[in-house]
């Protein structure tokens, strides 16, 4: 929506970390260079581990002044590639799987795969982080550090720096 | 820092230094009172947090407090609103400036969570300053300076900050939080008379019969009227300690030459003004009146700005059943004692978290374009 503005859906389990996804997104993209402004947002409601969730980043270079629900985002993450029933209208499509879909709007991540590899877990939402900026295009790599510095706990941020390095580096060429 | 509505709320109440926090869990307010709970365990912020186990005991325990002269914080949200509702005239007729955060959230039934604005509706009328905040910043903002509103000697009224539930309270946005130091020197710790003094022994929430009861009503009235002045100053002072002004009891936006006013408040007001832009770009000369104060009610400010209009609606998340949005009445109200006659319909939105889109709002700039008078509701769902 909006001309400036960059709207994401982030489409995850709870507990996948869907909504801490959405606030490293905003984080990176207001406190980094790019000196945007961002609101990061779950779907609001109870906490429920393992229901369906989902959370969103508005992002602009001008001031976000509209709270309102995303309905036709410009990017939609699935975590869980079982929560995609079908591929979104418009935007472009980040989906968590191995498998490729062969439609030039659907990006397939093997999130789960390299966060195995990296974290010792498969916790998909940094490397969706990653290869989401990459596919954007509009937050730098170390500005996404500084977003994962003020969106998890201290411990998490080595590993995760390095997952969302090697989505991004990955998706840079569409992976 | 990238902060959601609440915990920007309580860097404000840390930088306020309240001696006495009291409160009781509830959604959307929890995360607010579980925020300032780990600042006080840190030992970033010197408070007795007293778990109570009510709501009516949590502003209880407030009035206590501040009857021995703490500065005094609690929050909540609600049915606990509601729940504390007894208390609600005692701290103001009391004249007790405790500070109380309140998370808007519909109320019951059908049970819901999400946010509304019929909480803090039902207790406009309890002697509480009411303020709304619209984002992070503006929230934090408030929480500091709601104390050197409702401490001045002037006022001596407890204040009420309304943040809507999950759109601002669970919301993550860029907000500024300012050092502790010139916190200090705005808002200077409590102090007052209206006090336990052992060595100047005086009565407190004492009984007053039907020769004094006006005496001390109409004293409650004088004071929230006083508290218009006394706004004014507190932003004046905020915007030469940090850099942030704020416009006084309302926020008129492209209203000096608009046709049509939308008026709302609460964290709506932004997407209204998205879509005034986008109307002025289409040749409509529409504009938004963003009501930051219900009480005192801006009942000037509103004549002022509604008096060269063509026509304006109210958009708020409350309904009084049987009549219409208790903003839309006090605007009305307002603007028929100030000689003002427009059509000003009234859209009842929100409604236990019913999202608001932008292809509602215009609907509702045509409406007032269209010099509708109704009260009609919006039903949600997305754009």
């Amino acid at each position: 929506m909006g001309t400036d503005r960059t709207d994401v859906i982030w489409h995850g389990r709870g507990g996948q970390g869907a909504f801490t996804a959405s606030k490293i997104l905003g984080a990176a993209y207001t406190l980094g260079r790019e000196q945007g402004s961002a609101l990061a947002f779950p779907s609001f409601g109870p906490e429920r581990r393992g229901a369906p969730v989902r959370a969103f980043t508005k992002l602009s270079p001008s001031s976000v002044r509209d709270r309102s629900e995303i309905s036709d985002a410009d990017f939609t993450v699935y975590l869980d590639r079982d929560l995609m029933s079908s591929v979104p209208a418009r935007g472009t499509v980040l989906v968590n799987t191995r498998e490729s879909f062969g439609d030039s709007r659907v990006v397939s991540v093997d999130a789960s795969g390299l966060a195995a590899e990296v974290l010792g877990a498969p916790i998909a939402n940094t490397a969706m982080v990653g290869a989401l900026a990459a596919v954007w295009g509009g937050v730098s790599l170390e500005s996404l550090y500084l977003g994962v510095e003020n969106a998890m706990p201290e411990r998490l941020w080595e590993k995760n720096k390095r997952v969302i390095e090697r989505a991004y580096a990955l998706a840079g060429g569409r992976i | 820092m990238f902060l959601s509505g609440n915990e920007a709320f309580a860097h404000g109440v840390r930088l306020a230094r309240p001696g006495v926090i009291s409160a009781y869990p509830i959604t959307p307010q929890t995360t607010v009172v579980e925020k300032l709970s780990e600042m006080v365990a840190d030992g970033e912020l010197e408070s007795d947090f007293v778990h109570v186990e009510s709501e009516h005991s949590a502003l209880s325990c407030a009035i206590g407090a501040s009857a021995a002269g703490a500065r005094t914080f609690t929050a909540t949200s609600s049915q606990g609103l509601l729940y504390m509702a007894e208390c609600l005239p005692y701290a103001a007729g009391g004249r007790f400036p405790i500070v109380m955060m309140n998370a808007n959230r519909s109320t019951a039934l059908p049970w819901n969570i999400y946010g509304d604005q019929r909480d803090s509706m039902l207790l406009l009328d309890s002697g509480w300053i009411q303020a709304y905040a619209e984002d992070g910043q503006e929230a934090l903002d408030l929480a500091v300076m709601a104390y050197r509103i409702a401490e001045d000697p002037r006022v001596s009224t407890p204040f009420m900050v309304n943040l809507d539930g999950f759109h601002l309270t669970h919301t993550y946005e860029i907000v500024d939080v300012p050092d502790r130091g010139s916190a200090d020197s705005y808002l200077p710790p409590y102090e007052t008379e209206n006090r336990i003094d052992l060595e100047n022994p005086r009565n407190l929430c004492f009984s007053a019969g039907p020769e004094f009861n006006t005496a001390f009503k109409e004293g409650e009235h004088r004071a929230l009227l006083r508290t218009r002045d006394v706004v004014a100053e507190a932003e004046d002072g905020f915007l030469r300690a940090f850099g942030r002004g704020y416009p006084g009891l309302v926020d008129a936006y492209r209203c000096d030459d608009a046709e049509f006013v939308l008026v709302t408040l609460g964290s709506v007001s932004g997407l209204c003004r998205d879509v005034a832009d986008e109307l002025r770009s289409e040749g409509v000369r529409a504009g938004v009146l963003r009501i930051r104060y219900l009480r005192p009610f801006p009942s000037e400010e509103i004549v002022s700005v509604l008096k060269g209009a063509t026509a304006a609606g109210v958009l708020e998340k409350d309904i009084s059943f049987g009549h219409a949005g208790a903003v839309h009445t006090n605007v009305c109200s307002a603007l028929f004692s100030g000689g003002v006659s427009i059509p000003v319909c009234n859209r009842i939105g929100g409604l236990g978290g019913a999202n608001i889109s932008r292809s509602d709002v215009r609907r509702v700039f045509a409406d007032i374009a269209r010099g509708e008078r109704d009260v009609a509701f919006l039903q949600g769902g997305p754009a």
